[in-house]
């Protein structure tokens, strides 16, 4: 379902070439649980950015749901974050002045949906994630894993192919974290693709599939057997690329 | 996205930074109101001056002594041939005029009892009521009678009435002008405004009694009330090529309301679109406003750019969200500038009642069709700076 086909980003910082990602090849299937891992600065940040349409590789082909996304237009692939993919980041992105029900709406709202379907089916989302009741809370009126929350049911109101998740528990405490993990996972139980960029061990030992970064490369991918509580891809080295539009880390 | 969604979304922005929002509403409203204000005061200003010419009469043709090329100021210069009563009847036989009136003027003292009033004496007929289109409070106007006779009836204007008579009736008491003694039978209604007289401080009697006093064998001018507006031209023409053959020489002027209105007319306009002009300086000063305010909206925002790009957003949506956050600000502004306005103007006009000053309805149109241009061309750079923020960076929210 995804393929990323000897994917490089090169960003030029003045007269400098940075290589965040060197050539990555890297397939999804449809239904897998995948963590991202590798220390700051090692490309999975910027991976994630690719996979999410909100990036373009410099090379190579990244290929979604048997379309080559990386060539498509500007608009076209709006269409594919707004209709296939489903965004949730660390620090969450919710519109401080809309009630967890409008944020839910968001997506919708730019895809023209009538206001009643919108709301019905936002409702039907936030109960889908166990905050009904909070509907009508703005997101400072909420704990920080109901905002993660909120965010999910923003992410799959528009029941996308893919949910790609940015450090999902990172600003969460471990209670908050398992139950936002929790969450993510029984959705993908029920099919949805899950792809989530973490460097906390415990969250990527959750994951069936680890793909580990290192310095722009895959130093490993393991597919790690249901209950050995090990990781059988090799620890990559440190280094650092950071991103360079993000300044670093 | 559907249209009022995008609308709902933008006010809701604009809410959440209420103090901001209101600042440029109120900066739009400044120049908005200051658009309406004055196009209000410039307007006045014309209808002023329009209602003066109506007062005299539209239909006027005024003929006066000398020939002076230039229409459109009250003329004066040297007088080859005067003005005769005889020149008035053969004037007044002609077919397009309604009717017409000769005017004698000196000023002399009016004194009732110890009381004397320096003022205006107009010499005239019964028809100058109806061509100056004057109305009478008490008693009537000049009796109509045969010219060559005399008659010492006297119309007072309202003001010479108070003073004079400091309330009581006037009407059937004795006035004396020089030695000479009259009986006032009228008192004109008030009329306050008029370009050549203060018709509210004359006295009125017959133009052969006024020139008898007055020792005069010539009339000042002839006020000539035409049939219909559109005859005016032809009038004019019959007018002065009767009297060209009456004094063998073209030493008339005729002057028509309409010569003079539209004088008027035009510079009034220049005033007030150089009142607008003014105006306008300061709604481009509310524009820049909204700008700034657009793209300190725009940086604060990367993150929610990001977001909404990231939920699939398109460029021209998130355009649209921003373009119409500026619209709703300037027409706020709108809103509130007209209101403003016209409230400046009933105050002004409470202040001095005389001045019929009024937000004529196209600018109230304009204002709101201003503001709406203004909202728009400015808020369209800010917008396409949002549309042109890469999520990625717009999303780390640095």
């Amino acid at each position: 379902m995804i393929r990323l086909d000897d994917v490089w980003r090169i960003f030029t910082v003045g007269d400098a070439e940075v290589h965040a990602l060197k050539g990555v090849t890297l397939a999804i299937e449809r239904g897998e649980h995948v963590a991202l891992v590798g220390p700051s600065g090692s490309g999975k940040s910027t991976l994630l950015h690719i996979l999410g349409c909100l990036d373009r590789p410099t090379r190579g082909r990244y290929t979604l749901e048997g379309r080559e996304v990386g060539a498509l237009s500007e608009a076209e692939r709006s269409l594919i974050r707004r209709n296939r993919i489903g965004f949730v980041f660390q620090f969450f992105h919710l519109l401080a002045r809309l009630p967890a029900l409008g944020n839910v709406e968001l997506p919708m709202l730019f895809a023209g949906v009538t206001a009643e379907e919108r709301r019905e089916r936002a409702a039907r989302t936030l109960a889908a994630v166990g905050l009904s009741h909070r509907a009508h809370h703005r997101p400072d009126q909420l704990s920080g894993g109901e905002r993660q929350r909120v965010a999910i049911a923003r992410a799959v109101v528009m029941e996308p192919a893919v949910l790609l998740a940015d450090e999902p528990t990172g600003n969460l405490d471990r209670a908050a974290a398992s139950e936002v993990m929790e969450l993510l996972e029984g959705m993908n139980a029920r099919g949805l693709t899950l792809v989530v960029v973490t460097h906390d061990p415990a969250i990527a030992a959750r994951a069936r599939r680890v793909v580990r970064l290192s310095d722009g490369e895959i130093q490993g991918s393991g597919v790690r057997g249901p209950g050995s509580g090990h990781d059988t891809t090799p620890t990559g080295t440190r280094t650092t690329v950071p991103d360079p539009r993000l300044g670093g880390g | 996205m559907r249209f009022l969604d995008l609308l709902r979304f933008a006010a809701g922005a604009l809410r959440g930074h209420r103090l901001r929002t209101g600042l440029s509403v109120a900066g739009v409203a400044v120049g908005i109101a200051a658009v309406v204000a004055l196009t209000a005061l410039g307007e006045g200003a014309r209808r002023y001056v329009v209602d003066q010419f109506v007062a005299l009469g539209s239909n006027l043709l005024i003929v006066l002594p000398g020939k002076v090329e230039t229409t459109g100021a009250a003329p004066f210069g040297g007088v080859t041939h005067d003005l005769t009563i005889d020149d008035f009847r053969a004037v007044e036989r002609l077919p397009r005029v309604r009717r017409a009136a000769p005017l004698v003027v000196a000023t002399d003292t009016v004194h009732f009892q110890d009381r004397g009033r320096a003022v205006p004496v107009l010499g005239t007929t019964a028809a100058f009521a109806a061509v100056r289109q004057l109305a009478v409070a008490s008693g009537e106007f000049l009796p109509p009678r045969d010219l060559d006779e005399g008659g010492n009836e006297i119309v007072l204007g309202m003001k010479v009435a108070d003073e004079l008579f400091r309330g009581a009736n006037p009407l059937g008491q004795v006035v004396r002008v020089g030695s000479w003694r009259f009986r006032v039978v009228g008192v004109l209604a008030p009329r306050g405004r008029s370009l050549t007289f203060d018709i509210d401080d004359d006295v009125f009697v017959s133009v052969r009694t006024a020139m008898r006093v007055f020792n005069r064998s010539t009339l000042f001018r002839i006020l000539v009330d035409v049939r219909s507006h559109p005859e005016m031209q032809a009038t004019k023409h019959d007018v002065e090529a009767l009297l060209r053959e009456r004094h063998r020489a073209d030493d008339v002027t005729v002057i028509t309301q309409d010569a003079l209105l539209a004088a008027f007319s035009k510079i009034l306009d220049a005033l007030t679109m150089a009142l607008v002009g003014i105006a306008s300086v300061s709604l481009a000063v509310a524009g820049v406003g909204i700008m700034n305010v657009m793209l300190v909206s725009v940086t604060e925002r990367r993150a929610e750019i990001g977001l909404l790009k990231a939920v699939g957003a398109q460029d021209g949506q998130v355009l649209a969200a921003f373009l119409a956050e500026a619209v709703l600000l300037a027409l706020g502004g709108g809103v509130a500038g007209v209101a403003l306005g016209a409230g400046a103007v009933r105050a002004f006009v409470s202040f001095y009642p005389s001045f019929p000053a009024s937000p004529p309805l196209w600018a109230v149109g304009a204002a709101l069709g201003l503001s709406l241009a203004v909202g728009a061309a400015f808020g369209v750079w800010p917008a396409r700076r949002a549309t042109r923020l890469d999520p990625v960076e717009a999303l780390a929210g640095r």
